[in-house]
């Protein structure tokens, strides 16, 4: 990849002061995301992945505490004076959540929610705001945009308001989309339809996306590249279909594991025994070295850096050739 | 499986939920609102098998199970287990059917007594049951433990003080303390991490296995549906649309309905992907279920028949049946 | 293979804060004077002394002398045992009758929440103090008639916070899962649901005891609760209004002890009610 990233994360470490301890969300990743390339970000409860999402815009705030550098388009987000904040966000990134319902105003109108957003970040007319509303509700494939721009956001089913929610976060034609979890909370069908659209609209758009989740099979149909966050860590990215096929750090191996596939019908499934750390108390080293199987002595020692062990793949695992072969 | 023996039969299961009618729904639909939960369920479940019940948002799978449990009264219908009308149970008979038929729970958090200690909640179980007294009692609730693998000091500590999982697992145990002969796990893991999930579907099987339990399934993860289950239910708005065998239903599936869900559930594979949704439309609600067959107005295939007659479950291939008329 | 237990949260279960101390201190301390006022009481509160009449607070007498010479330490001390007597027992009743009754009414609803809706409605409408007063008028005045005044109308509200907390808990899956064990009715509201439901209850008590003597003392400021020469907050407040500008101390000193004890009861009940919270 020879082209400059659209964003670059570097070092970023999120804390959040609790009564208990200093607690370790994030714990100093990187990463970059390409023009036009979807992003999944994976992991499971804990993992950081939603408070990393929330920390690109800023959206952190105190007892929380954000360090690091995230580099939009040459600038540092995260060192930028607040109202510069506010002019990329909802205009150059934006960002769509799980729960519709409570993302979505529910005393105005679908409508009346895009229009605002394109009242702040556009230079439309009242006519032309108006317009462009039932378009975009049109664009994210809600049948007869124009009546239902007036109508209300419980007026609407769950795979609708999250169309819905898209339509306002498309209004200023972003750069960048960045989904959390958006179809956690949507039936099996449904997901699909979303799913399906956030990639046409990809397309369209020629947007790029970050897309936070925990289902793999998600993954695995949308996106072009994987981040896979472990206790606060990066521990491997690369291209998708490079990770599923051959996973270089032991979680991604236990996780890929975890999953039932056809075929080995009600046999064990390889499970990860034990939890995963508390974020007050990360262990020294690898932060999944208590419950790995192929774990030595230097992983508890150091936290093994992120390493190239394939073009575009990298692990943070030292053990990353017996993953490979396991 | 051991045998073809039923050990409970459901025949025409119908249920619905009237809300009483405020002034606006008097305006709105001339009445009350009626939610069709079930309409005219029927199958066999046989002794020993897992039998997996899937669906989306409004299937009403979960009313199936609450009614099996007689936590909802059916409206019409009949349940018999080992020979007797379930509904009409009272008194000891009722109680006796409640050991044989136990429950776990979706919600970790919600289905344990924040005021009770473990060992209140199995001690409970076990002398209301009258199943041991005094200090068999304390050794019960030691190898109920041990059975979900839990450590033995967990007795005495109350549900906040456990992970999801762990709660999951004592939520089994207090199932398991009453010797139950089957269970009905209603999303058992759906609220868990992928990790955590894996171990309690390991601890299921194992524990189907040891204690020769029938297992009721009920989930909306196709995959963990396919591992574990010998035969799968698919339900739509109230109704099963097909039940056949697993690999049967997964490889060669008789019901547009039971086809788009297969094709709808993303697949681990990023090799294969498809751009076009499975299914069109929204998800309907089981307040406006339409005439005919349920799932005609979103079916590719559906043609006139469809729309006025309801299909009736009809043999295809040996095990497998479908609601359809094509 | 048996998982060792990596816990989650391990904190002790009672971990009392300053504020809850602080109110605790004050009701033990109250208890005691309860218990034991004749041996903490310097005088006895009924002995008048002639020589001594309205004396300020001085070494002898540490809340001076009333306008009978009687010291007025000791009658604060000895009415703190009637107006911890009164906060018991204008609550005892109300608190078990009213939690039973909201705990069933809000089980079964139906027809019982339908009479039970009409109940509180009746009792809502009219002024409790109004009510109280009308009560003890057609009863006769005295601490007694008082208790039962307040007991007559003061269930309904303990009966209305149990019913609503009854019906959230009702919905629980903890009480599904009660139910498909098949453990009766009656255990199901009283073993599972009600000590779930109990806490707001708890703290509605305190606040009740505490207005409880307020209502005491101004029942007895009006001659309806306890009669003179009882020594009650209120009556000493009611016998010092002739002379506030003169004997200031015979006033002010019964007041401290009324706001000290809705301060305690204020405190302890906020106190539990976070313990609760915490706990879940």
């Amino acid at each position: 990849m020879a082209a400059e990233p659209l964003l670059s994360v570097r070092g970023l470490r999120v804390t959040f002061a609790a009564p208990r301890g200093l607690l370790t969300a994030v714990d100093g990743i990187d990463f970059d995301v390409q023009a036009g390339e979807v992003l999944g970000v994976a992991g499971e409860s804990g993992s950081g992945k939603s408070v990393t999402l929330r920390s690109l815009l800023r959206l952190v705030k105190p007892p929380g505490h954000v360090d690091g550098q995230v580099v939009w388009r040459g600038r540092d987000i995260l060192s930028m004076p607040e109202a510069d904040v506010r002019d990329i966000r909802g205009r150059e990134i934006a960002m769509i959540f799980q729960e519709p319902m409570t993302a979505l105003n529910p005393v105005l109108t679908v409508g009346t929610q895009i229009r605002e957003s394109l009242a702040e970040h556009t230079q439309l007319d009242a006519g032309q705001r108006k317009a462009r509303a039932v378009e975009l509700l049109d664009l994210v494939g809600i049948p007869s945009a124009k009546s239902r721009s007036e109508d209300y956001p419980h007026q609407f089913s769950g795979g609708m308001r999250q169309r819905a929610m898209i339509a306002i976060a498309l209004a200023a034609k972003p750069r960048l989309l960045l989904a959390d979890e958006p179809t956690t909370a949507l039936d099996v069908t449904i997901q699909d339809q979303i799913l399906k659209l956030l990639l046409r609209l990809r397309r369209e758009l020629q947007m790029s996306v970050i897309l936070v989740t925990h289902d793999l099979g998600v993954i695995a149909q949308t996106c072009d590249r994987l981040v896979v966050m472990y206790a606060g860590q990066v521990v491997e990215t690369g291209p998708v279909a490079a990770l599923f096929a051959q996973p270089r750090h032991a979680y991604t191996l236990g996780l890929l594991n975890s999953v039932p596939r056809a075929g080995a019908i009600r046999q064990p499934l390889a499970s990860i025994p034990g939890q995963p750390p508390s974020l007050l108390d990360l262990p020294t080293g690898c932060a999944f070295a208590p419950r790995c199987r192929f774990v030595t002595a230097a992983c508890s020692t150091a936290r093994p850096p992120l390493v190239e062990v394939a073009p575009g793949h990298l692990s943070a695992c030292l053990r990353h050739r017996d993953v490979a072969a396991a | 499986m051991d045998s073809a023996t039923p050990l409970m039969t459901v025949e025409a299961l119908s249920k619905s939920f009237v809300y009483s009618a405020t002034v606006l729904d008097r305006l709105r639909y001339g009445g009350r609102r009626t939610v069709r939960a079930l309409q005219d369920v029927s199958f066999v479940l046989r002794r020993g098998e897992t039998l997996g019940i899937v669906g989306e948002s409004g299937c009403g799978k979960s009313t199936l199970a609450r009614c099996l449990v007689r936590l909802h009264h059916p409206d019409v219908g009949r349940i018999s287990f080992a020979g007797q009308d379930v509904l009409a149970l009272e008194g000891a008979a009722r109680r006796a059917y409640n050991r044989s038929v136990q429950m776990v729970f979706q919600d970790p958090y919600g289905s344990l007594n924040p005021r009770m200690t473990v060992h209140q909640m199995l001690a409970e179980a076990i002398t209301f049951h009258g199943l041991c007294a005094g200090a068999a009692v304390d050794a019960r609730i030691a190898e109920l433990l041990d059975l979900v693998r839990l450590p033995a000091d967990a007795a005495g500590r109350y549900p906040r003080e456990f992970s999801g999982g762990q709660r999951q697992r004592i939520g089994i145990a207090r199932a398991l303390a009453v010797e139950p002969e089957c269970l009905i796990a209603d999303e058992l893991v759906s609220s868990l991490d992928v990790s955590v999930q894996a171990q309690i579907i390991n601890l299921l099987l194992e524990l189907q296995e040891r204690l020769h339990l029938t297992v009721l399934f009920i989930a909306h993860d196709l995959r963990l549906v396919r591992h574990i289950s010998h035969r799968v239910a698919v339900m739509y708005l109230g109704s099963i649309v097909e039940l056949a065998e697993t690999e049967r239903l997964f490889t060669q599936p008789a019901h547009p309905y039971t086809a788009a869900l297969l094709k709808a559930a993303p697949e681990l594979d990023p090799a294969r992907r498809s751009v076009v949704d499975a299914v069109r439309g929204e998800l309907p609600s089981p307040l406006n279920v339409p005439p005919g067959c349920p799932f005609h107005p979103r079916c590719p295939k559906a043609f006139d028949r469809c729309r006025t007659e309801r299909p009736l479950l009809r043999e295809r291939a040996a095990g497998q049946v479908a609601a359809c008329h094509l | 293979m048996a998982l060792a237990l990596p816990l989650v949260r391990r904190r002790p279960r009672w971990r009392v804060r300053p504020p809850l101390a602080v109110g605790a201190a004050i009701l033990f301390g109250f208890l005691v004077l309860s218990l034991f006022p004749g041996h903490i009481a310097p005088y006895d509160p009924l002995a008048m002394d002639y020589t001594a009449l309205k004396l300020p607070p001085s070494l002898s007498h540490t809340f001076g002398t009333d306008n009978l010479g009687r010291d007025v330490l000791s009658r604060v001390i000895w009415a703190t045992r009637v107006d911890m007597q009164i906060a018991l027992f204008c609550t005892i009743f109300p608190i078990i009758f009213g939690t039973i009754v909201g705990a069933i009414v809000g089980y079964y609803g139906g027809l019982l929440d339908t009479i039970f809706g009409r109940v509180v409605d009746i009792t809502i409408i009219l002024p409790f103090l109004v009510l109280v007063i009308a009560i003890v008028a057609a009863l006769g005045p005295g601490l007694i008639n008082m208790y039962i005044a307040v007991s007559i109308v003061g269930w309904v509200f303990y009966a209305k916070i149990m019913r609503a907390e009854i019906q959230v808990q009702k919905q629980s899956d903890y009480a599904a899962a009660a139910r498909v064990l098949g453990y009766s009715e009656a255990r199901i509201i009283f073993r599972h649901l009600l000590p779930n439901a109990i806490t707001p209850i708890i703290v509605y008590w305190m606040t009740d005891m505490a207005l409880d003597i307020l209502l005491g003392s101004s029942l007895g400021y009006l001659g309806l609760g306890a009669q003179p020469p009882t020594a009650e907050w209120g009556v000493l407040i009611a016998d010092a209004k002739n002379f506030m500008n003169t004997a200031w101390w015979m006033s002010i000193f019964p007041g401290i002890g009324i706001v000290l004890a809705g301060l305690g009861f204020s405190l302890v009940g906020d106190g539990i009610a976070d313990i609760f919270r915490r706990q879940r």
